[in-house]
């Protein structure tokens, strides 16, 4: 096999990898900001997730408890995001801003007083974290060229929630797009009014949307803290979150474009990862910052109209008033 | 919302905060409680820490220099209509500004070479500010939006300035040499001293005076300059502004430059003022709470003024607190920042139905 094809494939598998949080909390956003809802809480509802996880992953042994304590943590941080949002009619920028600062200290501050780490949770606990799977075959048909290293290395070996991530896409593209439901959130993102004339809460389909993103944050919280690593760490999200906002920004609020801005994210993070201290021929060594700032810079370009046009939904960002 | 003021200017502006703030100080206790610590012994050893000494009154003041300073920037933009979350970026832009124009003309007089670092402060956060108005202004961009990127970008700049370009030679960590001492700003307890005040050693400098005449500025602007009157129409309504022959174009980036230099103008206090040089990540997040101040402040300099104090104390208090009580650590400040802003600005209205209520029961009005 020559070394070109093994790196390739290298570059691709921790693209996946990084991926992964990327994917799960842009389909949250998705969620959430098709029902009008502007999400700049993916950052503290998925640190969230990562905390609660880990921190119950480690007291019970269970991965799948931890999983279970991110999901209802960040359900949780939804719903006081959509009390004070939707309920109360409070900026759904500040109330965002608001968990994503209270998330980021309550982490270290409980994790400190309950496990004395400076403000880090260790998962050692046997079981307490999601394992890499080999799927059937995989060994044997590593052997064949070209498609079995790809099946061997790429799809094969990756933990559950991987699959997780990558099988929601087109799971959400279907709701989005094929469901009732997913019809009526397209709907009260554009136009709440005419919903609300239909006979369907506003409030109602506005908070389901954020449960929904609540459990997808609280899943990737969960992948970054008991399936990538093997702890909780203070501020270890560090800007996902927002990288996952401009995934969905960048995807023009649509599934599949979001999969493919995360992708490109994840692989510009990759390849940082690897160019590290390379001499590139003909370009010399590329600073890694340069590699980090292009997601956040593409994305300012699409927003500005000078790379294709983004339209936000047209209710997103108010909160909904009933005329009387 | 401004239409239907049925409350009393005193429970407006005094009443409701204070509920808010209880409720999350309330919520804070519970976060005391569930660490095993004595809430009460907690807001204690707080306060002391904050106002107990000459020295922690410094600390609380030179903190609070931050916070006005960044919830200004907040507060000022705010009067446009406008969100700007890109305080932490502009701050650090800021300081590079500081740091070069103190690193190329330090060696000056103090009288001139202060001044060159304000300015450079000022102008590099104003840019970075400017970019995400022009991007609203002239390309419908949204600030919320843009301003959170540009914090990451600036971050990247200043990482690889700091790693490869302005580093002190000869170490590893990511900081500049220190600057030469014409160009630092006086520390209050050094320039009280001749004047036969004795107050405590702490760090606070010129830039918490400085600080104070930007909010009076600010004021100024927003309220008594036909600038400002016109900044709160396009605020209110573009199209009436439109209508008027006002430019909210125009506005719009004055006022994202302005926000951007006075977030900038915050790394005169850390930078000049403080660590006497640029180190990686000075920002620590005052960029953010500046939304918390300017919220808590309701976007009035005097607001933003006693807001900044508050979380001046609180960042003061909470690091001795830290000290005090082994439980407790520094990051609990955040959770109550959080907390602030949770209730105070994404609640705000919380109470105000009930509260209305109460005022108006001898005259039903409909809803």
């Amino acid at each position: 096999m020559s070394d070109l094809f093994l790196q390739i494939l290298l570059l691709s598998d921790s693209t996946l990898r990084l991926a992964t949080p990327l994917v799960l909390a842009a389909l949250a956003g998705l969620f959430s900001e098709r029902s009008g809802v502007v999400n700049i809480a993916l950052e503290g509802k998925m640190l969230g997730g990562a905390f609660a996880a880990a921190a119950a992953a480690q007291m019970t042994g269970s991965a799948l408890a931890g999983l279970f304590a991110a999901i209802g943590f960040a359900v949780f941080l939804a719903l006081v995001h959509g009390f004070a949002s939707i309920t109360n009619r409070g900026d759904q920028v500040v109330s965002g801003m608001a968990l994503n600062i209270m998330v980021a200290g309550l982490g270290p501050t409980l994790a400190d007083a309950w496990f004395g780490q400076a403000g880090r949770i260790p998962v050692e606990a046997e079981g307490a974290r999601f394992r890499p799977i080999t799927l059937p075959f995989a060994e044997e048909i590593r052997e064949v060229p070209v498609i079995g290293p790809i099946y061997a290395e790429l799809v094969s070996g990756h933990n559950i929630l991987v699959y997780l991530a990558f099988l929601a896409v087109p799971l959400v593209a279907w709701v989005l797009y094929r469901s009732r439901f997913g019809l009526r959130l397209r709907a009260v993102g554009e136009s709440p009014e005419a919903v609300d004339t239909a006979g369907i809460s506003v409030a109602g389909m506005r908070y389901r949307a954020l449960v929904v993103a609540g459990v997808l944050t609280g899943i990737a919280g969960a992948y970054l803290a008991i399936a990538q690593n093997a702890s909780f760490l203070r501020d270890m999200t560090a800007g996902k979150g927002y990288l996952a906002l401009a995934a969905l920004i960048f995807g023009k609020w649509r599934p599949v474009p979001a999969l493919l801005a995360c992708l490109l994210f994840a692989f510009a993070d990759a390849v940082q990862a690897r160019l590290q201290g390379v001499e590139v021929p003909l370009v010399g060594t590329i600073p890694t910052e340069a590699i980090q700032a292009i997601p956040y810079l593409l994305t300012i370009l699409l927003l500005a109209g000078f790379v294709g046009r983004a339209v936000a939904p047209k209710a997103i960002g108010q909160p909904y008033v009933k005329e009387r | 919302m401004a239409a239907r003021r049925r409350l009393p200017f005193w429970a407006e502006y005094l009443l409701l905060p204070l509920l808010n703030l209880s409720l999350a100080f309330l919520v804070s206790g519970l976060v005391v409680l569930l660490l095993g610590e004595n809430p009460i012994e907690a807001v204690r050893l707080l306060v002391y820490g904050a106002f107990g000494f000459g020295e922690a009154v410094g600390y609380t003041l030179f903190y609070a220099t931050n916070f006005i300073f960044t919830g200004l920037a907040v507060a000022v933009a705010f009067h446009a209509g406008l969100f700007n979350i890109g305080g932490e970026g502009q701050a650090a832009l800021g300081g590079l500004g500081v740091a070069l124009a103190a690193l190329w003309f330090g060696h000056l007089h103090p009288l001139l070479a202060i001044p060159i670092a304000m300015l450079g402060a000022a102008l590099f956060g104003g840019i970075w500010g400017f970019i995400p108005g022009w991007l609203q202004a002239r390309r419908g961009s949204h600030t919320v939006i843009t301003t959170i990127m540009l914090n990451f970008v600036a971050a990247s700049i200043m990482t690889y300035l700091l790693v490869n370009v302005i580093i002190k030679p000869g170490q590893s960590a990511p900081e500049t040499v220190t600057f030469a001492e014409n160009v630092w700003l006086p520390q209050l307890h050094q320039l009280l001293q001749p004047l036969g005040f004795a107050i405590g050693r702490s760090p606070l400098n010129l830039a918490f005076p400085i600080a104070l005449l930007c909010a009076l500025l600010v004021w100024i602007y927003v309220w008594k300059l036909r600038l400002g009157y016109e900044l709160r129409v396009v605020g209110r309504s573009e199209a009436a502004a439109l209508y008027a022959g006002i430019s909210p174009a125009a506005h719009i980036m004055l006022v994202m430059t302005i926000s951007g230099a006075l977030a900038g103008l915050m790394a005169l206090n850390e930078v000049l003022g403080a660590q006497h040089r640029l180190v990686l990540g000075f920002t620590g997040g005052y960029g953010f709470v500046g939304i918390a101040v300017a919220l808590m402040g309701r976007n009035h300099p005097i607001g933003v003024v006693l807001a900044a104090l508050l979380f001046g104390a609180l960042y003061q208090g909470g690091a001795e607190l830290a000290f005090d009580m082994p439980r407790i650590n520094r990051d609990m400040i955040v959770v109550i920042q959080g907390l602030v802003i949770l209730f105070a600005g994404a609640l705000e209205h919380m109470f105000r139905p009930t509260l209305e209520a109460l005022f108006v029961r001898t005259r039903p009005v409909p809803v």
